[in-house]
């Protein structure tokens, strides 16, 4: 368990080994406190819908899952994409409305992060991998968790890297754009020295 | 004539999704590791995207504002599952190289992008073609992208040797480092500098405007 969360977290980290969420890595890294906010939303949604997609997709869609129906040979894995995606914008949706009823300084604080987190590819790629590499519910928990950890760990750390290269001279033409490009691929070599590493 | 040629070729350089509008570069990056694959990835996205443009371009007055993102989001599964299904049928080997990201073409966010700001506002032909421009754009950064790695990284294109490696008698070592994650970094970052040298008015004042930290905190 140590172990998966670990890898999840450090080697097989969403970002910067599989170029997920990406867009939104790049787009909202020019600060440190939105960065922060960004990646706690992407932790909590992560944490809750790996988990749950894995029940749908283990007792909904999966071939024979519909057998107590009297429907044994029932595959409905195709449909696989589209509750994935249904559920998380669901699910945003519904933590929206309980963290402002109950939580609003937490609201407040993730403001408009937690929608755009429902379009983020690293949340569906999280369940598709979940999927494909076959994990048992447990392993969906802490594997939802980590990835969301790895995630705003990446994020936070460029984040805090571009605030210092304001300062820096850096070529017109490589301003902005090409310069995270650049950093996010040194932070990606940083980050697979750590394959391999046991605990 | 003029004038529907240019919304073609407009999003190929110009306006390109991926070094402008910052779209889609998930994917962009992680199947670019040989030719084959960003091939196989630009007519997936290409096709969708142009579908999907269609498909909300025509519906477009009749879904609510407040609803219309799920809509998007149901038209443009639906396609994936298409053309995920379709590769698993008929080039199974390919889909297995892909592993998820055909499916994330769902979350890509030109797809969405394009649906959201073009496709929802205008007729269906003008839709069509910006969503021809738009995947005909995606796909030269990756086959661009695709063309370096596999070349550098294993001295083939397309499975076929340009380059004759050690291993087989010739003289070139391959770079391993190609296959691998930080590479795509690299070469796109490079590539967003080499095209901002020669096009300078892109790096003057592009659309989104990256902020230094300095004007930030003004």
């Amino acid at each position: 368990m140590i172990e998966l969360f670990q890898i999840a977290v450090f080697q097989d980290n969403l970002a910067l080994s599989f170029f997920l969420g990406i867009c939104t890595f790049l787009a909202v890294s020019r600060r440190i406190d939105t960065a922060l906010g960004l990646g706690l939303a992407l932790i909590i949604v992560q944490t809750i819908t790996v988990p749950l997609n894995y029940l749908i997709h283990n007792y909904l869609l999966v071939e024979g899952a519909w057998a107590w129906a009297g429907l044994p040979e029932v595959d409905l894995t195709f449909l696989k994409l589209i509750s994935f995606i249904g559920l998380i914008a669901a699910m945003v949706q519904i933590l929206e409305m309980v963290l402002d009823r109950y939580m609003p300084t937490l609201h407040r604080a993730l403001g408009i992060y937690l929608p755009l987190v429902t379009v983020n590819c690293a949340i569906l790629g999280a369940s598709l991998f979940m999927v494909e590499r076959q994990y048992n519910f447990e392993q969906s928990i802490v594997y939802g968790l980590g990835s969301g950890v790895g995630w705003a760990l990446a994020i936070a750390a460029l984040a805090a890297i571009r605030e210092r290269l304001s300062y820096s001279n850096i070529p017109k033409g490589l301003q902005g754009l090409g310069m995270a490009f650049i950093v996010t691929g040194l932070m990606s070599m940083g980050f697979s020295a750590f394959a391999g590493m046991q605990i | 004539m003029a004038g529907k040629f240019h919304q073609i070729t407009d999003p190929v350089i110009q306006n390109n999704p991926i070094t402008i509008q910052i779209l889609g570069i998930c994917s962009a990056l992680a199947v670019t590791t040989s030719l084959a694959n960003a091939l196989t990835m630009s007519a997936a996205l290409t096709i969708v995207l142009i579908f999907s443009s269609m498909s909300i371009s025509l519906i477009r007055n009749h879904i609510p504002s407040s609803i219309r993102l799920i809509v998007q989001i149901t038209i443009i599964a639906s396609l994936v599952i298409v053309a995920d299904q379709f590769l698993q049928a008929y080039a199974f080997d390919m889909s297995q190289r892909l592993s998820i990201f055909v499916g994330l073409i769902v979350t890509n966010c030109l797809v969405l992008g394009r649906a959201e700001s073009f496709a929802i506002r205008n007729p269906v032909w003008p839709s069509v073609l910006d969503a021809l421009g738009n995947g005909l754009g995606y796909s030269s950064i990756l086959i661009i992208i695709g063309t370096i790695r596999e070349l550098f990284g294993t001295g083939n294109l397309l499975g076929y040797p340009i380059f004759q490696t050690i291993e087989n008698g010739g003289w070139y070592e391959p770079l391993g480092f190609m296959a691998l994650a930080p590479s795509a970094f690299f070469i796109l970052g490079f590539l967003v500098w080499i095209i901002r040298v020669f096009r300078p008015e892109q790096a003057e004042n592009p659309d989104y405007h990256l902020r230094t930290g300095n004007e930030a905190r003004r």
